[in-house]
């Protein structure tokens, strides 16, 4: 074979990554560097930030975020944005809620119910953009006013309406007991190494030169060794008063949301729709005289987008056991906009991956909670997310020159 | 000569009071390069838009191996095996270079892309090109130089097994050494019996390279002769004047 360098060794893929780095194609490293280093500052300034009661309000609290900033990695991927994923999921979250508590539904129904109403309003965004070519940002901000007001409506005004079923509440209040969330591990930890070891041997079977097996390993093993101490630190006692409550075990959200990350990467890195939204993203033009149907691509990523939108609803009407005017409001979808962007997707389209969402998620959630305790006011608190979001976005716009 | 693979014969388009091509013919061979020259607004573009069915000619006559055929979208063309490789190259700069290759046409397992079926395909067209510039054929199409970018653009349209493939001003951009390896690729793809159409503007590029030179002038075809028959001089007079000393417009239809 005449292309291709010699087999590489631990050392060479390590030049390799540097230069890659060197040379812009930065990825999530930023995001990465920052929750260690935000961790380590909120560790040393408050006595509270590293307990376990506090992780696991860390990963409730940032859930709905990542979940809708998901949704937006397919939008954000062709370079365009929803400014109204925040109040898409209010609406449907308000569905779900009215169904249940005021017309006596079960669960079921009322979820397929509101992620229905998700699909549509990712139709009639992803219409109006695409098939009657009004830009996006303003497709999605004429459609940030109109959720809120139909949220507003179906809320009443200033009105809460409580949810007490128990399925709902449990998604953002209930635990897996320790030991199903160490089986859960274990499984979980089984397939993602398997699946890594299948796809080397199917390329060597092909012929074809595989990723480094040292490399493979160091990652694979540091990732499931960070899984088990965090894994370990959720299963100890995080209730402050036992003999009323025990609470320990993985959030059940979590769950939730490691399933929306397999499945979307699923869909970006193996199917030839992932494929497209990354070509329309990167060169729409060049998609377009492939064959690629970029209307349609784009139709799609929005209605994704909305979809997981309306799965961000639940999220926040289960952690707060009732909807009002401002579920998914405030500073929600800048909080998600910015989730996307500090891990490592690009506002420009074309980069940008579905773990972005939840290491940049985190580093949302560490600041606004870390913040939080050592009891600096709201204001402050959107500061510094709105510069930490400024900071990456920078980052972003300069790797891009730097690889151009 | 062996039989053209594809032949126009009294091609005309206007486009509103503007009669851009007048009566055009053109032969294209397999296995030769055939460079189609002409200052611009000779109607260069609008030709090849005509052959690639972006533009349908009012009139002519559009024959493919020896059949008449009609070319009304780029379907139609695409579907006989024409291939236009487009001065912006049409690549997408994030993705690498075997799914820039397979764009819009991925081969799948079942509902996964078969990364590993495209990647020895992929490999194989660039070593049958003798392509041995590029790295790794899994790095990103952005960290490519002009040269190799063309050289991706060209071997997208060898993949498909593509009968004629034509290069849009593919050294346009290009430093010398870049040129260099372009041409060469240019001719290996006549070697494997392609039949290339090659636009330029650049004359020592044609004169390295091609078997035959098409020379529009003003709409029409002044000449369509063997390289071996002219001069630089004559091919400039052609250009510039849309005649020449010693070639006459006959010596095209052979």
């Amino acid at each position: 074979m005449s292309i291709d360098t010699p087999t590489p060794t631990l050392k060479s893929a390590m030049g390799d990554y540097w230069s890659r780095v060197k040379s812009g194609d930065i990825g999530s490293l930023p995001a990465v560097l920052g929750l260690i280093a935000l961790c380590a500052v909120f560790t040393t300034m408050s006595s509270f930030f590293l307990t376990p009661g506090n992780f696991a309000n860390l990963l409730t609290q940032a859930a709905g975020v990542i979940v809708i900033a998901m949704g937006l990695i397919f939008v954000l991927l062709l370079g365009d944005i929803d400014l109204s994923a925040g109040y898409s999921a209010g609406v449907s979250g308000a569905i779900l809620v009215i169904l249940v508590t005021n017309h006596h539904w079960g669960w079921a129904p009322a979820l397929a119910v509101s992620i229905v109403a998700g699909i549509v309003m990712g139709l009639v965004i992803g219409s109006l953009v695409s098939y009657l070519g009004v830009p996006s940002f303003v497709v999605t901000l004429a459609m940030f006013l109109a959720f809120q007001g139909i949220l507003l409506l179906l809320a009443g005004e200033g009105g809460t309406i409580p949810i007490t079923d128990k399925t709902v509440v449990a998604i953002e209040n209930s635990n897996m007991s320790p030991l199903l969330s160490w089986a859960f591990y274990l499984g979980a930890s089984a397939l993602y190494i398997l699946s890594g070891l299948r796809k080397m041997a199917m390329r060597r079977k092909a012929g074809l030169k595989s990723e480094l097996v040292q490399l493979w390993a160091l990652k694979t093993f540091g990732l499931l060794a960070i899984c088990a101490g965090a894994v370990y630190s959720l299963n100890l006692e995080r209730s402050n008063n036992v003999a009323l409550v025990s609470l320990k075990g993985i959030p059940e959200v979590v769950v939730l949301i490691l399933a929306i990350l397999v499945v979307g990467t699923f869909f970006l890195g193996r199917t030839s729709f992932g494929r497209h939204l990354y070509a329309v993203g990167g060169n729409a033009e060049a998609a377009r005289r492939s064959g690629i149907d970029v209307k349609r691509v784009r139709l799609m990523a929005f209605v994704i987008c909305s979809t997981l939108s309306a799965i961000a609803g639940l999220i926040f009407v289960s952690r707060a056991n009732s909807v009002s005017p401002t579920t998914g409001g405030n500073a929600t979808l800048l909080y998600a906009v910015g989730a996307a962007v500090i891990g490592g997707t690009s506002l420009f389209g074309g980069k940008g991956k579905m773990r972005d969402a939840i290491l940049g998620g985190l580093v949302v959630a560490v600041i606004d909670n870390g913040m939080g305790l050592l009891g600096y006011a709201a204001g402050i608190k959107y500061i510094v997310t709105g510069l930490v979001l400024l900071v990456s976005a920078g980052v972003d716009a300069l790797s891009r020159k730097g690889s151009s | 000569m062996s039989e053209p693979i594809l032949s126009l014969r009294n091609i005309n388009k206007s486009f509103g009071a503007v009669h851009v091509l007048r009566g055009v013919d053109l032969d294209i061979y397999p296995g030769q390069v055939t460079a189609l020259v002409g200052d611009n607004g000779a109607g260069k573009s609008t030709l090849i838009k005509c052959i690639a069915g972006i533009y349908t000619p009012e009139s002519g006559d559009y024959h493919f191996d020896g059949k008449p055929v009609t070319v009304s979208g780029p379907r139609d063309a695409t579907a006989l095996g024409i291939e236009v490789v487009y001065q912006d190259l049409a690549l997408c700069d994030n993705l690498d270079i075997v799914h820039n290759m397979f764009l819009g046409r991925e081969k799948k397992k079942g509902v996964t892309l078969d990364e590993s079926h495209m990647e020895l395909l992929a490999r194989q067209t660039l070593d049958g090109l003798s392509v041995r510039t590029v790295k790794s054929i899994r790095q990103t199409v952005s960290s490519l130089s002009g040269g190799q970018r063309q050289t991706v653009a060209i071997a997208r349209a060898v993949l498909w097994n593509n009968k004629v493939v034509i290069l849009d001003e593919p050294t346009a951009a290009l430093g010398v050494s870049q040129t260099e390896q372009v041409l060469h690729l240019v001719r290996r793809l006549a070697d494997a019996g392609i039949a290339v159409v090659l636009i330029s503007h650049n004359l020592t590029d044609v004169f390295q390279v091609a078997d035959n030179i098409a020379a529009l002038y003003l709409g029409t075809m002044a000449a369509q002769v063997k390289l071996s028959e002219v001069s630089t001089n004559q091919v400039i007079e052609l250009i510039t004047t849309g005649k020449s000393a010693g070639v006459t417009k006959t010596e095209a239809k052979k």
